[in-house]
Parts: C-alpha cells; structure tokens; sequence
C-alpha cells in the first residue's frame, strides 16, 4: 500500500467515524425537546397540585383555583369520542383485514389515512358547522364528535394491522372445522389480535385526550361543572391554551399543573403499551 | 355463503365505508360553508393581503404565507436532524439501544400539542430572544432574514417548534423505509470494500430515496395544519414580512384564533374557506407522499401519525 493509498483510506475512516457521530448527535438534538418539555412542566407544577386543585373550580385571577370541571369535561368529551368512534373504527379495521384485500379496502385504506393527517382544526371546522349550527349551541356532544373523526382512522388503520399480523393457518384451521367465515373472524382473528386492537385503542384515546384545536369552538369552554353533553364543557387542552395566553401568573402556574396531568396521562398510556401490552399481534414494534 | 356470513360483511363494510363518507361529509360541509365568501371574493382571496374584519374585507395571503414560510423552515431543520435519527437507528446503533431510543423520539409525537406551546412561550421563546437571535443578528444580519426588532415569539419560534413536532414523523416513517431495503444492497457495497458509512450513503440512501421523499413530505403535511403550538409561539400578526424575527400567522392559527369570536357570518364563512383550502393542500400533500412511502413499504400505522 503506497502513502496516497493510505491516506485515502485513513480519510474514509475517518467519514466514517465522523458521520457515525453526526447521527449519534441528532438522536441527542432530537430527545433535548422532549426532556426539556418533562422537565420544565414537572418542575413547575409540583407546587400547585393538590386537592383543591384537582377538584375545584376556576377561580378569578388573583386566587388559585381548580381544575376539576376540566378534567370531568375532558372525560365526557373522550368518553362521547370512544362512544362513536370505537365501533366505527374497530369494525372497519375488520373488514380491511379480513374482506379488503381488493380494490375497495384499498380505497378505504387510502382515505383512511388522509383522514388521519386532515388537520385537526379542519376536523373542528367540521364538528362546528354539522353540529353545532345545527344544535345552535356549543356542546360536549360537538367535541365528541369531533374526536372521534380523529380517533376513527386510527383506530381503524391499528386494528386491520393487527388482524393482519394473526396467522393465516389458525383461520384455516379455523375454516376447516366448519366455522363459518365470519365467526373465524370474529372468534378466531379478532379475538388473537385483542391485545393489538387494545394497543391502538389506547393509543387513540391518549391522542384525543391531548386535542386541543377541535374543541375550541366546539365544546367551547364552561366555568362550571357540566350538566350535560348538549351544553358546553371545560376541558384539560383547553383550559390549557387559555390560561397560557392570558396575562395573569397564577393561571400560568395552574396551566402547568393541567398539562402536567395531561403529559402523566399520556406518558402513562403510552408507556403501558409499549411495555406491558407489547403482544405477539400488536402494531407497535 | 350463509346468511350470518353476509350478515356481518355487510355490517363491517358499513361501518368501513364510513370513513370515506367521513372525509366526503367533512369536505362538503366546508365547501357549504364557505360559499358566501367564495362568492364575494373569488380568486383575489387567495392573494389580498388585507385581513380586516371590522370593514368585511378578507385576504388569506398573510396565512398562506405564513404557513408555507414557518412548514419550509421546520423541513429545513427537521429533515437533517430526523434522517440523522434514522440513520442511527436502522443502520448504526447496537440493537440493544434501538427500542429505548425510538421510543424517546416516538413520545415526542405523544406530547400535545399545546403543551409544546406551553413550553415554547415560557421556556423555547425566551432562549430565542436572548440567546439565538442575538447571535444569528450578529453573524447573519446582512441578510434580511436576521434583521428587526428580536420577540422572541415569531415566524422563527414557529418554526422552531414546527421541527420538533415533525420530527418523530420523519425518522420513524424513514426508518421503516430504510428497513424496507433489502440487505443484500448494503452486502453489496460492504462486500467491495465500503465503509459503513458509504455502504449507507451508495445503496442504502440511493435506494430508499423515493420513500424518505415521502417521508419528508408527510412530515410536511404534519407542518401544514399544526396548530396550537404554532398559534401560540408565532406572534399571530398577519403580516408579510422578509425578516424570521417577525411576528406572522398561519392558516391553521387564525381559525383557532379568531372562529370562536367571528360576529358574523361573512367573517365565519372566510375563515371556513381558509379550513378548505388546508384542507385540500394537505390532502394533496399527503396522497403525493403516502404514494410515494407505499412504493418502498407498507407503513405500518400505529404510535406515529
């Protein structure tokens, strides 16, 4: 090997090693929002959380209030999401998996994915002029609806995943014994895929519950507790944004004490998924 | 076929249809709803830069600017550092830190939205007045870019938080694209003699170039209709400006801002049309990116979306 050799290759060595670096460096760059996110809101909000906190109401500026309606709110509102969404959801991931492998289940595929990425404020638009124009009022029924135009093509799109994932030799097996067809679907993949589908839909309802920009002008806001889902309610998201635009400290601090909540939910949801419900039929890898 | 075969079908392939008579009915409601300002303005909504509720006069300009000048800043910092993450993640790192890893960057897509906001007033924008500004004003004023009065708040702060919400979205779709390349590309090259790194960078990256377009552009699509984040961090002013220091809006900040308020129903249905016209731009860029992410690999939906 001559010098030019070896410098060559000491050169591409050295690339090598410099370009194994920069990725190692972005994975650094790219983690730095995110403990600074949990650092921030954790370390700021330990102060305020307690009881009267999570069970009271908004309070004018110059007292500590609660957040307790939000929280209530933000449970009726997924609760009517779930309501709607799941069945719709779960049953056109079934047909994806077991019926769609044409054309068709292709285009409901497809649309099921743009539907995911509409943005979420379109969605919000939606929900407003459907239902709430209709209602002539604000209402937590509005926001459901809202959620669960976003909740359904997720869970459509995780649940046909994990069906998918369910060997086809047990619905063979299945087939061969004389069960109809839809029973093995129903008895056989489904029920093989349960802890999958369960994975997506907790990953559904942790992403709604955080939605901030379809409920404002559709389940709007409310001071008080909620009486019912054809009125208005408070939620977490929301109670969020307004307090944190607004000029007043003390509903800066109760803002970070709802989104700390709010990222304990999620972390929670997320970190149960991912590490307890990881079965052999789940989409999450 | 019997009956409960026929019976459960159909019921499935109900409920599936659903979904596209979901996007049809949300698209007919905004195209309904937006008609009177359709009307009024026509074509010159798209380019008026007058924002003036109080005198009914409405242009989309400011927004449409806005949104497309803070989504091309988020690709510019977003794809360098995301393509860096998958890299490491499919090609470089020991397996026994790949899940911890990704699942780090997988939870920055978990964390809301608004908290991102919450964050980037109080915590990413003061950083960005008194540390970033200052310092790009210095070395890079001469450019119109860098100039004017430093918020803090603004198109770049916009921009900033845009790239960290698009990140997850990037890495883990280019991931899945990168693992989409069959082995043998990467044997090839290290077989005559490539370093690692040039194995990636000859037949790995040439390969899957196709698909981490894609990725870029759904990362893209992300960036377009992100709202509360944005809406809180950008300064919302609808005002074209050359400078990134500048307060600016965008489409999806100025419904979330001012649809509660409108008064009347010009005003709604102006900003009904500015939703329909996200609404078709992001359409457009996410079936142009799915085709192009479908031809290398399935992605298999689920943590990210």
């Amino acid at each position: 090997m001559n010098k030019v050799d070896r410098d060559r290759s000491r050169r591409r060595l050295a690339v090598d090693r410099l370009m194994y670096f920069l990725c190692f460096l972005c994975v650094l760059i790219a983690v730095v929002p995110l403990l600074s996110v949990l650092y921030y809101v954790a370390a700021s909000s330990l102060a305020i959380i307690n009881f009267s906190f999570l069970t009271g109401l908004p309070r004018p500026p110059d007292e500590y209030g609660g957040i307790g309606n939000a929280m209530q709110g933000t449970f009726i509102v997924v609760a009517t999401a779930s309501l709607i969404g799941l069945p719709i959801g779960v049953f056109a991931g079934i047909y994806l998996a077991e019926y769609g492998n044409n054309r068709i289940g292709g285009s409901i595929r497809f649309v099921a994915d743009i539907l995911a990425g509409v943005p979420s404020i379109v969605v919000g638009l939606f929900a407003y002029s459907f239902i709430v124009l209709a209602m002539k009022r604000f209402s937590a029924l509005a926001g459901g609806v809202a959620l669960a135009a976003i909740m359904i093509p997720i869970v459509a799109r995780t649940t046909e995943e994990s069906v998918k994932l369910v060997p086809n030799t047990l619905r063979e097996a299945a087939l061969a014994l004389g069960i109809t067809k839809w029973r093995t679907a129903l008895y056989v993949a489904v029920s093989t895929a349960r802890s999958g589908i369960l994975t997506g839909i907790m990953l559904s309802i942790a992403r709604i519950s955080g939605e901030t920009a379809p409920l404002l002008f559709t389940a709007f806001g409310n001071r008080y507790w909620a009486v019912g889902i054809d009125q208005p309610v408070e939620t977490l998201p929301v109670r969020i944004f307004n307090y944190a635009i607004a000029p007043y400290d003390r509903w800066h601090a109760e803002a970070l004490g709802a989104a700390f909540l709010l990222i304990i939910l999620m972390l929670a949801i997320n970190l149960l998924v991912r590490f307890a419900v990881r079965g052999r039929y789940s989409p999450t890898r | 076929m019997g009956f409960g075969d026929l019976v459960f079908e159909s019921v499935a392939a109900g409920f599936a249809f659903c979904i596209i008579a979901l996007l049809i009915l949300i698209a007919y409601e905004l195209i309904a709803k937006s008609a009177l300002s359709i009307d009024k303005f026509g074509w010159i909504f798209l380019i008026s830069t007058t924002w003036d509720p109080v005198h009914e006069i409405f242009g989309a300009l400011p927004f449409i600017f806005g949104t497309v000048v803070s989504s091309i800043l988020a690709l510019i910092i977003a794809v360098p550092l995301s393509l860096g993450v998958a890299i490491f993640l499919s090609e470089m790192a020991p397996s026994s830190v790949r899940f911890p890893i990704s699942s780090l960057v997988e939870l920055l897509a978990a964390v809301p939205s608004v908290i991102y906001g919450l964050w980037g007033i109080f915590v990413m924008a003061p950083i960005l007045r008194i540390h970033v500004q200052p310092t790009l004003a210095k070395t890079l004023g001469f450019l119109p870019l860098f100039q004017g009065p430093m918020h803090g708040v603004g198109m770049l702060a916009g921009g900033v938080i845009l790239a960290v919400m698009i990140l997850p979205t990037i890495s883990s779709i280019s991931r899945e694209v990168l693992r989409a390349v069959p082995d043998v590309q990467r044997e090839a090259a290290l077989a005559l003699g490539a370093t690692r790194w040039e194995a990636v960078r000859i037949s790995v990256l040439s390969y899957a170039r196709s698909g981490i377009i894609g990725a870029v552009i759904l990362g893209l699509g992300r960036a377009l209709g992100e709202t509360m984040a944005v809406t809180m961090v950008i300064g919302n002013r609808p005002e074209i400006s050359a400078s990134l220091f500048a307060l600016a809006h965008t489409m999806a900040a100025v419904i979330a801002n001012e649809f509660a308020e409108a008064t009347y129903d010009l005003y709604l249905s102006a900003l009904t049309e500015i939703g329909f016209l996200l609404l078709l731009v992001t359409c457009f860029v996410l079936t142009i990116g799915r085709l192009l992410v479908w031809r290398i690999v399935r992605v298999p939906k689920g943590v990210t979306l």
